[in-house]
């Protein structure tokens, strides 16, 4: 009776539950935020998040949500692991999961095949394959505003325009020795090749993140012209201390935009005046949709920054750029498909349709925010521009317009790089964008 | 033919045509090696007292470093902010002895390395929970470290020496010089010798085994702040440092895990070893050889010593 009576509390209650996570996933937008506010690379992590979440809570309580649905953002904490990351992404597919966002180019080349088969999209802003920017191959995957490569080719144009012409030169490419470091490396050797530039590589071990002087030894025996650097966490600001002991000048060494935050920097201060970094995303905050932030979240008791002043940093406006555009496909979504409870696959749609042109960044409040970012059928990467800016020794100044990747060379990579990805993989999800 | 040219005379070649950047690339691989030496100590410490090797002593200088920042940071002055960190070593190493350590006495070395381990998780959750996830800056000027460098001309160029590596050279051979004194020639460290070949024969003698071990673990609480503080000056306080600290782990197996000098010389023989060989065989194998060569270094010194340099020779009659 006891065993009966036992079997059939487990029974409803296995079925309430589901009921409740079926109701709560039509009612809600699930998010899931793939965080890492531990490991090595908490330091970025942390802001990142902060901002993520700050935005969709500005939005649910200044808006109400994204068409009257609220926004549910539940963190997972992968510590930058791919393995935990694709845990967190097990975990939390079947609550309704509109997108995954991550933040991690490891774990989004763990997410890549799982896509078409869950129906879930990826969104790795700014990082992760820069193959999957081609639509027609990778359905499923967004990367915009700009892949990798596209960023890579930026920088190379910005120092061929500081040198008057990189033929002839050398560039020193320090990186982190994992997917993400390596990612532009096909990228820069085609370049080298085709523009006349001689590169030197110094991989740095994750184990070495902190004890680089061996890599540093090595660029003043090379004597690089410009080093350019793919570090990320703790490996930043080692590197720019490391330069600085070896009075390498530091307004020839350029980080891409994982390697140039308040979080990368504040710890070197003075010592790091004149490292350049690329971005992305305004800082500051001074635009109506940060205000909102400091009043409906912040001041309110409802945000995770440890200090008013985390708002407006670097990472803090990358995560609440991502938010922006994520909150823009939801929308876009809505619209197209006349639904306010999305699923992933209508998400695809609205990540597809994504046109946050600078008419629309100022409708947010964010004029001025981010470029453009456009995406289509065969383009989700973007391709868009990205700007310079350098750190004073307290704060990072704009140096640079925007400088827009070079486009001809990098697409005929990406495509080739996709054909070669997707060749192994019989019945790989494609789509037919004519 | 180049590839012998590149192994056997292209290097060598190298340090001949610039004796200033080889004497750059041995003073890094000094200052390195000193650092590793330094944290090989901690290790060496509680090895000696408990014959287990402590996981978490990676943790412990991170988790010491960020009590001392967190402090200051709280508006506690540097040099207070610095006996609080010790405090709290200190606590540490009581609470490890009372939680911990006294519940196994006389258990397997294996029980105690697990302990260890799940020590470490417990000091990475309590860091990350109190002070945070973020990278923070040690404060070097506010304890009264040297900041800057100083360029010494030499053979038509340039050594590059920064007064904060010297302040970790001096600050390590103090550090060695007082703990081998204390193990050397004081009743503690003499009854911690004992401890470590024995836990029930030193008990027998009369020798608290629950005191020896809070003793060791404060000196090696001691240890990861200096550590701490001299890593974190080098670049900076965040929990990637704790993986520095498996740069020991190649030391020990060099130097022995049970010897002082051997944790020292080992360290340079690592530090200097890996900076030779990355700087001027590096490129051979495309860079980031720094990683394992320590450990192939270490390897080699195995085949003909399995006890490391210093290492205790442990003959067991059948």
């Amino acid at each position: 009776m006891f065993k009966k009576i036992a079997t059939g509390a487990v029974i409803a209650a296995t079925a309430l539950t589901m009921q409740t996570a079926s109701v709560s996933a039509q009612e809600t937008l699930f998010v899931p935020s793939l965080s890492y506010r531990t490991g090595p690379f908490a330091g970025n992590g942390i802001p990142i998040a902060n901002g993520f979440a700050d935005y969709f809570t500005m939005i649910n309580e200044r808006d109400g949500g994204i068409g009257g649905l609220k926004v549910v953002v539940e963190e997972c904490e992968t510590g930058y692991n791919a393995q935990k990351g694709v845990e967190c992404y097990e975990a939390t597919k079947g609550k309704g999961a509109l997108v995954y966002n991550p933040y991690s180019t490891g774990i989004t080349l763990q997410l890549i095949p799982k896509t078409p088969v869950d129906k879930i999209p990826v969104l790795s802003m700014g990082y992760g394959l820069s193959a999957a920017a081609i639509g027609e191959k990778f359905p499923w995957v967004f990367n915009y505003p700009a892949t990798y490569w596209d960023q890579m080719s930026s920088i190379i144009k910005y120092i061929d325009g500081q040198e008057g012409g990189i033929k002839g030169k050398k560039v020193g490419f320090i990186y982190l020795d994992v997917g993400y470091g390596k990612e532009p490396i096909p990228l820069l050797d085609q370049l080298a090749e085709e523009m006349g530039f001689e590169v030197v590589k110094f991989p740095v071990g994750v184990k070495e993140m902190q004890n680089q002087s061996s890599h540093w030894l090595n660029v003043r025996k090379e004597k690089p012209d410009w080093m350019i650097m793919w570090g990320f966490g703790a490996m930043n600001a080692t590197a720019i201390k490391e330069a600085a002991k070896i009075r390498y000048p530091l307004d020839h060494f350029i980080g891409n935009w994982w390697a140039g935050a308040h979080a990368d920097l504040e710890p070197v201060g003075e010592a790091g005046k004149g490292y350049i970094s690329a971005n992305m995303a305004k800082a500051g905050t001074d635009m109506p949709a940060v205000q909102d932030i400091l009043k409906y979240v912040v001041d309110a008791g409802k945000s995770q920054v440890s200090d008013r002043s985390e708002v407006g940093k670097v990472l803090y406006n990358r995560g609440m750029l991502n938010a922006v555009v994520v909150a823009e496909a939801i929308r876009i979504a809505q619209e197209m498909t006349g639904k306010t409870a999305i699923t992933g696959e209508d998400m695809r749609i609205g990540l597809e349709n994504m046109d946050l042109s600078d008419e629309r960044l100022k409708e947010l409040g964010l004029e001025g925010f981010t470029v453009p970012i456009k995406a289509t059928c065969e383009n989700h990467g973007s391709g868009g521009p990205i700007f310079m800016h350098q750190w004073n020794g307290s704060d990072f100044e704009r140096i640079s317009d925007l400088i827009p990747p070079m486009t001809d060379r990098v697409r005929a990579m990406l495509e080739e790089a996709a054909d070669k990805y997707i060749a192994d993989k019989p019945g790989w999800q494609t789509q037919d964008c004519g | 033919m180049d590839l012998l040219y590149n192994i056997f005379i292209d290097p060598f070649a190298q340090m001949a045509a610039t004796p200033d950047f080889l004497l750059q690339v041995l003073w890094e691989g000094f200052v390195t090696g000193t650092l590793y030496a330094l944290i090989a100590l901690g290790y060496v410490l509680i090895f000696k007292a408990s014959g287990v090797f402590n996981f978490a002593q990676g943790i412990m200088v991170v988790f010491a470093a960020l009590s001392l920042v967190g402090f200051y940071e709280a508006g506690v002055p540097a040099y207070l902010a610095l006996i609080m960190a010790l405090g709290v070593m200190g606590v540490m190493a009581i609470g490890v002895e009372r939680l911990v350590l006294r519940h196994m006495v006389n258990q397997p070395e294996i029980i105690l390395f697990m302990a260890t381990i799940g020590l470490s998780y417990f000091l990475i959750g309590a860091g990350e929970l109190i002070f945070g996830g973020e990278t923070k800056s040690m404060i070097t000027q506010e304890l009264g470290l040297p900041t800057g460098s100083t360029v010494v001309d030499v053979a038509g160029g340039i050594v590059i020496l920064q007064h904060i590596d010297v302040a970790a050279a001096v600050i390590a051979a103090i550090l060695v010089a007082a703990l081998a004194f204390f193990f050397s020639k004081t009743r503690i460290g003499r009854a911690l010798r004992a401890v470590a070949d024995d836990h029930q024969a030193a008990l027998s003698v009369g020798i608290s085994l629950n005191q020896i071990w809070a003793v060791v673990w404060f000196a090696a609480g001691i240890v990861a702040l200096a550590t701490g503080i001299m890593w974190g000056a080098r670049s900076d306080v965040s929990f990637a440092l704790q993986i520095v600290a498996l740069k020991a782990l190649p030391v020990l197996i060099l130097g022995g895990f049970t010897s002082i000098p051997g944790a020292i010389i080992g360290g340079l023989i690592i530090g200097v070893g890996e900076k030779i060989f990355e700087v001027y065989w590096g490129g051979l194998l495309g860079g980031g050889v720094e990683g394992w060569f320590a450990y192939v270094i270490a390897l080699i010194f195995l085949l003909f010593r399995p006890q490391g340099l210093f290492g205790e020779k442990i003959i067991e009659r059948i």
